[in-house]
């Protein structure tokens, strides 16, 4: 096994053409993964490429680099619609695994528990990718192709969230539900982007799902109902969820996380809203 | 592009950091070199190549923070941190910060003001993100620290003392009490060692490049084996150099902690009985020993069907675990008085309730860990232990070698919690050094510390209680199955302590308890702060609560009502004529209680989503033994040069023993205790203390020690013909005594010297008990210890989450010999209670990481009051009880009969995780809709 930490994208795309390997950066999830003895395929650390990291907004394009830090994502001066994004930053494991992890790596990784997805759903992002024969463009929901599954070629890297023209006049929210404060991996969680008309009501509705199906899902049904109501009238209940197929684990049932979510749902919706609770 | 090596990753630049892997960066201030690949973890290259071993590891794999360190100022897990990326950079570690930012020192002294570091383990972790912390904020909020701190997990402190301490930073010291005599809350005595970084746990000892060892293990509940060539392992492995099988036990392949039931296999030799029990270890160099892939070892598995559960266990077709213990029951408790059936049958209220629980895992921050070398022909084991002569009783028979040929050198204790009594590294370590006649290190990782180390008792019990109208109790019976797993432990002591302690702290004429031991092909459960009384404690005090409504009655004094006290029998029959302090506990709650009450119920009118609940519950501990002897023996001697040395084998496991020990002794011989030199358990030289458990260090080797410090008094002042008050005070080389003004000097140099001490003595102390007969009448303890505790929670009724808000603890300790040291007991025994209560489940193959096994963080821990009472003790050291356990038994009731408080259920199982909570919330609200339909 080799450990490459090349320094500029080209680098990284030559060395990442070399297949079999692996891609890593925060490592927060390639250490815990790694198994006694097993030593894997050549690993391509792009943690030290610099154009791969920081976030820069041309012209309403927003582009977070792949590398970049939970940390830096939780500090950074963003406008309302990215509250729902930065909320998910802080509650990524720990001030520990912030300063390591990378938008990237999470969504690479692939967990259906991801914190980035919802956030990143309700606000339309897709990802960039580049490999030496190829540079394409995929919606988050087309890259993301269930549990540990994604639209990733071998010879590809991920280079960068892109968020085109964000309406940046609406609020968002994220909830995670968790059995502890912090360190926690989300029993149900979900990010709502919504816009309030002159009179109050929602003229703008994302709402997105994670822990509770494959991937994170949006939930088109529930976004159209939402339009015209007033966010504190707004009611979903557990039939409203029909597009989530979550599992039963230790960490809750099925009907559980339908139920919470539910919950979690009307709460991102009023807290987005900026109507409280 | 030129052709290029396999292993080589292409052209130019990149060939060069493959041929060359060095990683330059600064580590506290200094530029160092790490040649070595640049994918190793920063946590391994910190600790056993650049010797920084102020660096925890717990988990490896940024679950538990202990390897925190500032990587340019940014607090990161060192475990997770390939050490390429350090390139350049510069790393802080807790050592570094101590010895050049003046705000480590600053944080060190105020966790030393707060007790906020006890085993220490995760102090680096916490210290180093603190750091960071009010490098940036000076002046944090609590919420601030609960954030930046949310990363390292604490499992003694309960966090809040860490809290005050980081908060607090800004503002003056506290006195400390030079003189340390018993009553004065000094500073822990080995504190700065834990807060400055060089402190040495199981893992830190031996020295770098040592053999280590790999355990190889049974992915099975129950499988058997065979094993293949066994030679072609070091053939096809360079760097291994040996393996270890059951053949290799030079001994007797056995071991346990109760005579009767020495039952567990070093390895095991054809079957294996639980996951992740050992059949095998590798021996090599350390990178030999990284690069080995278990499943390359040569074995065959046959997996069988298995008995996890104690339902499948003693149903007809389990498989038998043992052949001597048929239907796999290992043993049964039992203690009877009066008649508890005809009592239910008169009783006017009578009601019943059935309660389970899962393993609960130790989750000590530092995961077993060790290293053995042989020494002129002795073997030395240096390791974690709560019970180092326990260790050198079983490793006598393991090893076959004479007991003086074993020498056991305990290391500081990242946290053991009942879990390190049993032998875990120490026989493999100790087979591995006798096989390579070299030294051998072996530290577990968190999944095999889990899968393999003892648990709680997964626990089944039904109970009924029955009262009269006027509130009086009037029988109960409890029956109590308890999962032992595949091997005995501590099961029996489990199985004898429950049914002596499931009254609670209440008189009873009528009572019968059971408890049965039963094996089955789980983990080997054990000792676990409370051996078992806490899963009993759970259902009595929840069904008195039910029982106090049905009379209408005030629950606290329900329980006031029906407390023991002086002069009152036990179910076990024992009548204590004094020191018996739980009334006194419960009367100090009634202020809260009424408070808090009115409170919550002032809350509650106000809000429908969101409900609050208050809940007490009590509970009691005998200290010791259950009947049996337990001695512990203190030595001290003064040197030629004045200078007062005590050989204190209690084991500081990180609840204080080192610091309480040593000021009863310095008490008892009237010097400060900074005139004392502790010297550790090393079993070489210092007398055996007994075993850190069931709550005995501080009442037992306490008196011990008090014994010892009287009777080297009495023979400094027997020298010059001095009264018993006299002043003592050791100078170089003498010792003066001041008697009513006249003073004597005793010049030490004239004293022949024995064993380098001019002057000694010992005490030795066994709680005075008797035998319990068939009934389990008899007296089991010396004394008992009594708390009670008070819990306020939030209940959110949608998503079934609770958020504990306060405890008010009270606790008849009989003599605060340490009160911030009590303080330190009561608030990570709540810890404990509440992550039992609320999160903590331990299932083989699903939660064996700290990611997926749950235990509290710094934001789940409230506020917390102790109330520290004193109803002395006749036995006890200066009127001295134990401590350890009453601090965790009466917290998971409080807990549970808050909720129900708050929104009227309980869960029939524990934890009570969000998911369970909502069911039975939606259960209770269709209850409800159809009572009124």
């Amino acid at each position: 096994m080799s450990y490459h930490l090349p320094k500029d994208l080209e680098e990284t795309l030559i060395l990442r053409s070399r297949a079999p390997n692996q891609v890593v950066a925060g490592c927060t999830d390639y250490f815990p993964a790694k198994r006694q003895g097993q030593n894997g395929v050549d690993i391509v650390d792009i943690s030290q490429v610099a154009q791969l990291s920081g976030i820069d907004n041309v012209d309403g394009i927003w582009r977070i680099g792949a590398t970049t830090r939970w940390s830096t994502i939780a500090k950074a001066g963003l406008p309302p619609c990215f509250d729902g994004l930065q909320a998910a930053a802080r509650e990524v494991g720990s001030i520990q695994i912030q300063n390591l992890g990378t938008i990237g790596g999470n969504l690479c990784n692939a967990s259906p528990a991801a914190d980035a997805v919802p956030p990143l759903l309700t606000l339309g992002a897709e990802v960039e990718l580049r490999s030496v024969r190829d540079a394409r463009n995929l919606p988050l929901d087309k890259f993301l192709t269930g549990p540990r599954q994604t639209a990733l070629a071998d010879d590809e890297v991920m280079t960068a969230v892109i968020i085109r023209n964000p309406p940046t006049d609406a609020g968002s929210a994220f909830q995670k539900l968790g059995a502890r404060r912090y360190l926690v991996i989300s029993i149900a969680m979900t990010a709502a982007l919504v816009r309030l008309d002159r009179g109050g009501r929602i003229d703008l509705a994302r709402v997105a799902v994670g822990a509770c199906s494959a991937t994170a899902r949006r939930l088109p049904k529930v976004e159209k109902k939402l339009l015209g109501k007033f966010p504190i009238d707004v009611k979903i209940s557990g039939s409203d969820l029909h597009d989530l197929s979550p599992l039963d684990d230790i960490r809750g049932t099925r009907d559980y996380r339908l139920d919470a979510a539910a919950e979690q749902c009307r709460r991102a919706i009023r807290d987005a809203a900026g109507v409280g609770l | 592009m030129q052709a290029c090596d396999p292993g080589c990753s292409g052209g130019g630049a990149l060939n060069k950091l493959n041929s060359n892997p060095v990683t330059k960066f600064r580590l506290n201030g200094k530029e160092v070199v790490a040649e070595l690949p640049p994918g190793e973890r920063l946590s391994e290259v910190l600790r056993n190549r650049l010797d920084a071993r102020d660096v925890k590891v717990g988990c490896d794999a940024g679950d538990c923070g202990a390897c925190t360190v500032l990587v340019d100022g940014d607090p990161v897990c060192a475990c997770l941190m390939p050490v390429g990326q350090a390139e350049g950079r510069q790393i802080e570690t807790l050592k570094g910060l101590y010895a050049s930012d003046g705000i480590a020192e600053k944080l060190a002294a105020r966790f030393q003001d707060h007790g906020a570091a006890q085993c220490g383990i995760c102090t680096p972790g916490m210290i180093v993100s603190a750091a960071a912390l009010l490098r940036d904020t000076p002046s944090p909020s609590v919420q601030q620290v609960q954030d930046a701190l949310g990363g390292v997990l604490c499992r003694c402190t309960g966090y809040r003392k860490i809290i005050d301490a980081v908060v607090s930073v800004g503002s003056e010291p506290e006195r400390n009490d030079p003189s340390g005599q018993v009553g004065t809350s000094i500073h822990r005595l080995d504190g700065m060692r834990k807060l400055t970084g060089s402190e040495k746990f199981g893992d830190d000892v031996a020295p770098a490049g040592t053999l280590e060892m790999l355990i190889i293990r049974s992915p099975y509940a129950r499988a058997d084996f065979k094993f293949g060539p066994l030679d072609r392992v070091s053939q096809d492995n360079p760097g291994l150099v040996a393996v270890l099988t059951a053949a290799d036990v030079s001994g007797k392949n056995a071991f346990g902690v109760i005579p009767d039931f020495i039952d567990q296999p070093v390895f095991a030799t054809t079957q294996a009985r639980f996951r992740g029990e050992a059949v095998a270890a590798v021996i090599g160099d350390p990178d030999a020993i990284r690069h080995y892939d278990p499943a390359t070892f040569p074995i065959e598995w046959q997996e069988l069907p298995a008995a996890e559960d104690t339902l499948s266990a003693m149903s007809d077709d389990a498989p038998q675990l043992h052949p001597d213990h048929p239907g796999n029951i290992m043993c049964r408790g039992v203690v009877k008085c009066g008649d508890a059936k005809s009592a239910l049958a008169k009783a006017d209220i009578v009601v019943e309730g059935s309660f389970s629980s899962g393993y609960v895992e130790h989750a000590y921050i530092e995961p077993e860990a060790g290293f053995a070398e042989i020494v002129d022909g002795r073997l030395e084991i240096h390791a974690c232990t709560q019970a180092p002569v326990m260790d050198l009783d079983s490793l006598e028979p393991i090893t076959g070698l004479a007991r003086d040929k074993i020498r056991i050198v305990p290391t500081a204790v990242g946290g053991g919690f009942g879990s390190k009594l049993d032998l875990s590294v120490q026989p493999f370590l100790a087979l591995g050094a006798l096989k390579t006649g070299k030294p051998v290190r072996l530290a577990y990782s968190r999944s095999e510390s889990m899968q393999s180390t003892t648990k709680r008792h997964p626990s089944d019990i039904t109970l009924k209680i029955g009262v009269t109208k006027d509130g009086k109790l009037r029988g109960m019976e409890f029956e109590g199955v308890f999962n032992t797993g595949a091997y005995a432990s501590w099961g029996p002591t489990v199985s004898n302590r429950v049914p002596v302690h499931a009254s609670g702290p209440y008189f009873l004429r009528d009572y019968s308890a059971t408890a049965l031991g039963v094996y089955s092909n789980g983990p080997p459960s054990g000792a676990f702060r409370g051996f078992g009384v806490p899963q009993a404690a759970i259902a009595q005090e929840c069904l008195f609560d039910e029982l106090a409504d049905k009379l209408g009655m005030d629950r606290l004094e329900f329980r006031i009502l029906n407390a023991l006290g002086n002069n009152m029998p036990t179910v076990c029959g024992q009548s204590f004529e004094q020191g018996v302090g739980i009334k006194q506990c419960l009367n100090a709650l009634r202020p809260a209680w009424e408070t808090e009450s009115a409170a919550v119920a002032a809350f509650n009118a106000t809000q429908s989503t969101v409900k609050r609940g208050v809940g007490v519950a009590a509970g009691w501990y005998g200290c010791g033994n259950t009947s049996l002897p337990n001695p512990s023996t203190i030595k001290s001697g003064v040197r030629a040069d004045g200078t007062v040395l005590l050989h204190q084998g209690a084991m500081d496991i990180g609840q204080g023993a080192n610091t309480v020990i040593t000021q009863i002794f310095a008490t008892a011989l009237g010097v400060p205790v900074d005139k004392i030199t502790v010297i550790g358990a090393d079993t070489d030289i210092t007398p055996d203390a007994g075993k850190t458990s069931a709550s005995r260090q501080t009442f037992v080797s306490g008196n011990a020690a008090r014994l010892a410090g009287e009777a080297l008094r009495a023979k400094i002042l027997e020298r010059v013909n001095a009264s018993a008050d006299a002043v003592l005070i050791f100078d170089d080389g003498c010792i003066q005594v001041r008697d009513q003004d006249e003073p004597h000097d005793i010049d030490l140099s004239t004293f022949a010297s024995v064993d380098g001490y001019v002057l000694s003595a010992s005490g030795t102390y066994d709680p005075p008990t008797k035998q319990l007969d068939e009934n389990g009448q008899g007296e089991p303890y010396a004394q008992f210890g009594y708390a009670a505790h008070l819990a306020v929670v939030e209940v959110d009724l949608s998503l079934g989450t609770v958020t504990p808000l306060k405890f008010v603890a009270a606790h008849d300790v009989g003599k605060a010999i340490n009160p911030l040291l009590v303080e330190g007991q009561v608030h990570g025994g709540i810890a404990q209670g509440l992550g039992m209560a609320l999160m903590e489940e331990y299932i083989p193959g699903r939660t064996e990481n700290l990611h997926d096994y749950l235990i509290p963080t710094i934001g789940d821990i409230p506020p917390i009051k102790t109330i520290i009472v004193e109803e002395p003790d006749a036995h006890g050291p200066y009127g001295a009880k134990g401590l350890g356990e009453h601090a965790l038994i009466p917290t998971a009731p409080a807990l549970l009969n808050a909720i129900r408080d708050a929104c009227g259920v309980r869960p029939a199982r524990l934890p009570a995780t969000p998911s369970r909570m909502r069911v039975a919330i939606k259960d209770r609200m269709d209850e409800t809709a159809s009572t009124k339909a």
